[in-house]
């Protein structure tokens, strides 16, 4: 058996003319929760219907346990999705919702029967059978949709955003069960969502694509702590980009001063992006910081407060549980660990400006 | 309910040309003139339950189920493929539908007794190839074909309309769970379409049961429809009273078709003309 259940090999995609995808490279493991995380028009949901099959690749190939099934219409491949909006069939019972797949393999009625209240108390909505889809509400639905993908014990269940319809309690609701259900079926979900936040609480893997092409895959901690380049930086949770030039290894210069970290192995002189998470910065009175600002903004967020300190041309975003009054002139520190030097992306000039992060 | 002044005007409106039509209408149908004035009577039910008229009745119902059925097979496939999402050109497609019925009914009906005339357009062609006459003007044939061509676009417009409001994502879910693209069409396409082939065929069948143009034009004086013994005891014999009471019948007829398919329909769905 082959030691990837999918493999993409070089898969792109046309759409008249436009690139969706531009020769994606991705290998999945059997059991693997892996999510594919990026802004809406960045080729996740093509790369997920390339694999179900209701896209064709325009070059490239799909394999399943090393097996090319590019040309195999949806019908005939062992993979079964969750869609977005659900696509119930309204002019079915949940019942019928569920066995659609069963009997279309002519399955007998009493296995049909046992297998779909099986699904349906594993979704927690046993007794719902006679209930007409359109009844029920979007959580429901949602469970329904999952439950009528998972009788078919697929070897690999594509979700597309299934949770982006509901509301945030429900949201963090269904990611802990979803993950509990992937776990206990043993089944490799791929998983397509543009919410950082989901993509890290879920995944084993993370994929992080961007106009087609894959920025860096990898756990969602080496994701946060690691990001390849810019684009990952800002994307996953808030950062700070900033221009930074290295001195030397384990020496930055940003905004003119002096900043030891722990990167290596870049050119004297290189520009370089230097990424530094917001709750990374330590405010400290003025005369113990490296660099010296003032305090713009203050927005209470909860946990934390976030706030905006102006040093000379840039605002650095910062978190923290204590509060500086707006105006108040504050030092600014950063550990070593905390600083992330990056090589400039080829394409980049716009990611200097003042970044704010994302939400 | 607030500001049932503005419904006011349409309810006078209702009144005087619907309310009171109809019941002029009951009243001639229940009603007969005697040489001692109008009196009630039920005579013309018992008129109409006469062979010679249920034969009418019976041809029109017969011709009209056989025209929406031609309908139903035509038109099916038709505003599949234009809903179909490869169909590139389908507003030209649909635009070209509805442009006939633009044109004054009567002239396209008239149209055809040109085109299938003995030496008409279609047989001169047929000659040329030496192939055999058609002959089928003043026959049921050529009523049949007179109210498929009038009536083939109130049959492909609803389930066009239903179909293209379809969503895709039900097709997509359906082959993903392993159906092939027969299983796709009996089991999810064909029963989400049934709001749109209920109003078809209602849209079909209401029109082709009560014509009397088409009858009168393509089917010469022979076949008389129900429709053209309505016009002939209004217009030509003068009884009032035997016109209203066959008119009355149809009614029936037509809404007890219209409850049966609605049953059809079922309760929750929705998304037709009716």
């Amino acid at each position: 058996m082959a030691e990837h259940i999918i493999e993409l090999r070089n898969v792109s995609k046309d759409y008249e003319g436009t690139e969706a995808l531009k020769g994606i490279d991705l290998k999945i493991h059997k059991n693997e929760f892996v999510t594919l995380l990026g802004p809406s028009g960045c080729g996740k949901t093509t790369t997920l219907r390339i694999i179900g099959g209701f896209e064709q690749p325009t070059t490239g190939e799909v394999l399943f346990e090393g097996v090319n099934i590019s040309e195999l219409p949806p019908y005939k491949r062992r993979v079964n999705t969750v869609f977005q909006r659900y696509a119930l069939f309204p002019h079915m019972d949940v019942y019928e919702n569920i066995a659609f797949g069963l009997r279309i393999k002519k399955l007998d009625e009493a296995t049909i029967e046992q297998k779909v209240s099986r699904m349906l108390s594993l979704v927690n909505l046993s007794g719902y059978e006679r209930r007409s889809v359109t009844s029920l509400s979007g959580g429901q639905q949602q469970r329904i949709a999952i439950a009528r993908a998972l009788v078919n014990e697929p070897e690999v269940l594509l979700l597309d955003e299934p949770l982006g319809a509901l509301d945030l309690k429900l949201r963090k609701e269904m990611q802990i069960e979803l993950k509990n259900m992937q776990q206990a079926l043993g089944i490799t979900f791929i998983y397509v969502t543009h919410d950082q936040e989901e993509a890290l609480t879920m995944s084993d893997t993370v994929v992080v694509m961007s106009e087609g092409e894959i920025q860096q895959i990898g756990s969602p901690v080496d994701i946060y702590n690691e990001p390849e380049n810019a684009f990952v930086a800002d994307f996953i949770g808030e950062s700070n980009i900033i221009d930074g030039i290295m001195l030397r290894d384990e020496l930055v210069i940003i905004q003119g001063k002096e900043f030891p970290c722990v990167d290596k192995g870049f050119a004297k002189d290189e520009l370089v992006d230097v990424v530094i998470r917001p709750e990374d910065i330590k405010l400290v009175p003025e005369s113990e910081g490296i660099l010296t600002g003032v305090v713009e903004s203050v927005i209470f967020k909860g946990v934390h407060y976030e706030m905006l300190v102006k040093c000379e041309d840039y605002h650095w975003m910062v978190h923290s549980t204590l509060m500086e009054a707006e105006g108040t002139r504050v030092g600014l520190t950063v550990l070593p660990n905390d600083i992330h030097i990056m090589h400039k992306m080829r394409t980049s000039t716009a990611s200097q400006e003042v970044e704010v992060g994302h939400e | 309910m607030k500001r049932n002044w503005a419904l006011t005007p349409y309810l006078i409106w209702m009144i005087i040309f619907i309310v009171v039509p109809l019941a002029l209408v009951v009243y001639y149908g229940i009603t007969v003139n005697t040489d001692s004035g109008v009196a009630f009577s039920l005579s013309n039910f018992k008129r109409f339950a006469e062979p010679i008229y249920l034969r009418v009745l019976w041809r029109s119902i017969k011709l009209a189920i056989i025209s929406t059925i031609i309908c139903l097979i035509i038109g099916y496939p038709v505003a599949m493929i234009l809903a179909g999402n490869s169909f590139k050109h389908k507003n030209v497609m649909v635009m070209l539908l509805v442009v006939p019925m633009w044109m004054n009914f009567l002239l396209r009906t008239y149209a055809w007794l040109t085109l299938l005339e003995k030496n008409g357009i279609i047989n001169s062609i047929l000659g040329k190839f030496g192939l055999p006459m058609l002959n089928i003007l003043y026959t049921e044939s050529a009523v049949i074909l007179g109210m498929v061509y009038n009536f083939l676009p109130f049959m492909i417009l609803p389930i066009y309309s239903v179909m293209s409001k379809m969503d895709y994502s039900l097709i997509e879910a359906a082959e993903d769970l392993g159906a092939n693209s027969l299983i796709v069409f009996r089991r999810v396409i064909f029963p989400l379409s049934l709001p749109g082939v209920v109003s078809g065929i209602t849209m079909v069948f209401m029109p082709a049961v009560t014509t009397f143009v088409i009858s009168r034009l393509l089917g010469g004086g022979q076949f008389t429809l129900i429709g053209n013994l309505i016009e002939q005891q209004f217009l030509y014999v003068g009884d009032w009273n035997f016109g209203s009471t066959m008119s009355l019948i149809m009614m029936v007829i037509i809404l007890i078709s219209m409850l049966f398919m609605n049953k059809a329909d079922g309760p929750e769905r929705s998304g037709g003309l009716w």
